[in-house]
């Protein structure tokens, strides 16, 4: 590996975004997976650095999920997305930023394809006003929350209590970083260190002290896929997908997977527990499998968030092991009650993943 | 006192050029910007389809300009046209007029890095074919160590629209299984495959190279590209690609994963170039005058081209450009 390399198109694949004054817009189902990511990124970003980052709360979904399974067609999801949009606009802010990858990937698909055929815009326009009624704008400058966030990794080390190091041993953890297919893939240009080597990941596991595992089959798919999980009949490709990453990144004994994709963390946590049940393997040591984690939560993490206040009690596999590392104290009977202390139920045992 | 010709560019081309326009009777004068002449050819070590040493082609050439007056790194700097010529400024602070320019500046390497996703400057063993052609000549490459499996990418800049070049660049198909075979010679019990589009094996000699490379060596003929390269943890590549034959997706490890860059046009000469009134074609070549009967001409009125200068070319296609650009010449010089 020759570090230069990757240095050299790191800084070639530098974009230029403001670092204040944000129309945010959530996912529509990263509150279900992981209910703390998208509070935990406005508490980082408001309360903690001082910035001005706006929701609206009339934003809806941006489409996309039906847009990537063939379900409704370009038109519609643009003429979502262009409500999105004029609903910044209304708020008075230019800049934009989403939670979600999938979103970003069809807002710069939609931005550059109203680009290159103004015909479309034009007519998108016009779909905008007599269904909602509503001024058409585009935003100045568009950004994922993992940018920010990589914008913000160094002022967020300063705040750090916590950093990615194993207190037992001293030694950095060892981070596999694994980018949303949807963040530069398609366009290369628009991502923090282009689409082959991202930074956006890389840059956060370094500030905060971690070492980046690069391993054979780091660029391939988490697994979801749309099509791959949501026809019923195609899960098996989904889980394969899952599966060869994990047997690719086992030699490297990683200690934590961080991602900046809704659906990534979940697939790469919840296939651990189905290939665990399956064959009988994990992929932590112990019995336990590797956390996978959203940016928000390792931001979270590092800065000193309560385990269980950043939700990480949703994840199948068992992070307590990861909190032992890093020295995180938590207070286990915490991990299933609710704000004021509302039984959360638990989850049934799982029979071949430690789950506590 | 002989007409001075100006000839840019002191490869196969300029070279060639140089030595007919003598023979002719003129005065032709060599602008090279390296500290050498030769080219590219003089950084080979043998040449497709017969395996001729390049240095015998280079050194018959050489012996062919020997008391023509060249310049070596030296660059054309500024050039004006002047009544019944061109004036010439050089890097050298010196100057000179000529009655003719012949553009002869070949080609640029198309730089492997650009296509990230084959890991060339990230992952120590890739490296391309004009750095093998290096370790054939000198037997030294420390990336190249008892390998038992090598690849080879076709195509790595040309037919590609991510990096615009849609253009064939016309020698990698060849010169990959020129290099599979020599590999074979110093390795033989390695294992070497080649990932092509089609293979063009179009001139003389050269699909008996393609069955030769086969039959003789044992190359491994893939069809399909190679999509994306990483890095095990031993530091041997990991490369995914698809044989479209079998319609099957292939994963492979390599000891060594060789590039075949394409040719690119050489944008040193671009600022004299457009000097001289000379356009660039769709490829990005200059543009010459007409592709069937106006090859050597360009629209500019005693300016020639000649070479790779105008799209990628064989070394004997050059050969044959260079020769005749030499008539062009002559002709247009004697046309009173």
């Amino acid at each position: 590996m020759i570090i230069e390399g990757k240095q050299k198109i790191w800084s070639d694949y530098q974009k230029d975004i403001p670092d204040d004054h944000y129309f945010y817009v959530r996912s529509c189902i990263r509150q279900a997976f992981w209910p703390g990511s998208e509070v935990t990124f406005l508490d980082i970003t408001r309360n903690k650095l001082g910035k001005d980052f706006y929701e609206n709360p009339y934003h809806t979904t941006c489409g996309g999920i039906a847009y990537h399974s063939d379900t409704i067609p370009q038109e519609t999801a643009m003429t979502i997305i262009a409500r999105q949009f004029a609903l910044m606009h209304e708020s008075g802010y230019e800049n934009y930023v989403c939670s979600c990858i999938t979103s970003f990937g069809c807002y710069t698909e939609t931005l550059e394809t109203w680009h290159e055929y103004p015909e479309l815009e034009a007519k998108i326009r016009q779909y905008l006003w007599d269904s909602c009624k509503k001024e058409f704008a585009k935003p100045k400058y568009l950004a994922h929350a993992s940018d920010l966030i990589y914008k913000f990794r160094f002022d967020i080390a300063k705040q750090m209590k916590f950093p990615l190091v194993n207190v037992k041993t001293g030694k950095p953890l060892k981070v596999v970083e694994h980018i949303g297919c949807h963040y530069s893939k398609m366009f290369p240009s628009k991502g923090f260190g282009g689409a082959e080597y991202p930074h956006v990941l890389v840059g956060m596991i370094e500030a905060w002290g971690g070492e980046v595992v690069d391993y054979p089959e780091r660029r391939h798919c988490c697994g979801f896929g749309f099509r791959q999980y949501f026809v019923q009949a195609n899960r098996g490709y989904s889980e394969s997908n899952t599966h060869k990453k994990f047997e690719s990144m086992e030699p490297y004994e990683p200690d934590l997977i961080i991602t900046n994709c809704p659906g990534c963390p979940y697939f790469l946590d919840r296939w651990q527990y189905v290939i665990a049940e399956q064959t009988g393997k994990t992929y932590g040591k112990n019995g336990y499998g590797i956390p996978a984690l959203t940016y928000e939560e390792v931001a979270g993490l590092v800065m000193g968030y309560d385990p269980w206040d950043l939700g990480l009690q949703m994840h199948q596999v068992a992070i307590e092991p990861l909190l032992e590392k890093m020295g995180i104290p938590y207070d286990p009977k915490k991990k299933y009650q609710g704000i004021n202390g509302k039984d959360l139920g638990q989850p049934m045992c799982p029979s071949c993943i430690k789950s506590v | 006192m002989k007409d001075n010709i100006l000839i840019i560019g002191g490869g196969a081309a300029g070279m060639e050029a140089a030595a007919q326009l003598h023979q002719m009777g003129l005065n032709p004068i060599i602008v090279e910007k390296s500290e050498a002449l030769g080219g590219h050819v003089a950084q080979w070590d043998r040449l497709f389809p017969a395996f001729h040493p390049a240095k015998d082609v280079v050194d018959a050439m050489l012996d062919k300009v020997k008391g023509i007056k060249t310049y070596l790194n030296t660059e054309v700097v500024d050039i004006q046209r002047i009544e019944n010529g061109f004036h010439a400024v050089l890097s050298n602070n010196e100057t000179l007029d000529a009655k003719a320019v012949v553009l002869a500046t070949g080609f640029d390497i198309f730089k492997a890095e650009r296509k990230q996703e084959y890991g060339y400057g990230i992952y120590n063993n890739v490296m391309t074919s004009v750095e093998l052609e290096k370790f054939f000549r000198t037997g030294k490459d420390e990336r190249i160590n008892n390998p038992k499996r090598i690849g080879f990418v076709h195509c790595v800049g040309a037919r590609d629209v991510k990096v615009c070049n849609t253009y064939c660049s016309k020698v990698c198909c060849t010169t990959a299984l020129k290099q599979a075979c020599e590999i074979k010679e110093v390795f033989p019990d390695a294992e070497v495959y080649t990932f092509y589009m089609d293979l063009r094996m179009f001139g003389l000699g050269y699909e008996d190279l393609y069955l030769k490379s086969q039959k003789d060596f044992d190359v491994k003929c893939i069809r399909g590209r190679v999509c994306e390269v990483s890095e095990d943890r031993e530091g041997k590549l990991v490369i995914k690609a698809e044989d479209t034959l079998f319609g099957k997706p292939l994963k492979m490890t390599l000891d060594v994963l060789v590039l075949m860059c394409s040719m690119e046009k050489n944008k040193s000469i671009d600022a004299i170039q457009q000097k001289l009134g000379v356009a660039n074609n769709s490829d990005g070549f200059m543009q010459n005058k007409d592709m069937y009967l106006g090859m050597n001409d360009t629209v500019q009125d005693g300016v020639f081209v000649a070479g790779a200068c105008t799209a990628p070319k064989s070394l004997p296609d050059t050969i044959g450009e260079a020769r005749s650009v030499a008539a062009q010449v002559y002709n247009y010089i004697n046309k009173e």
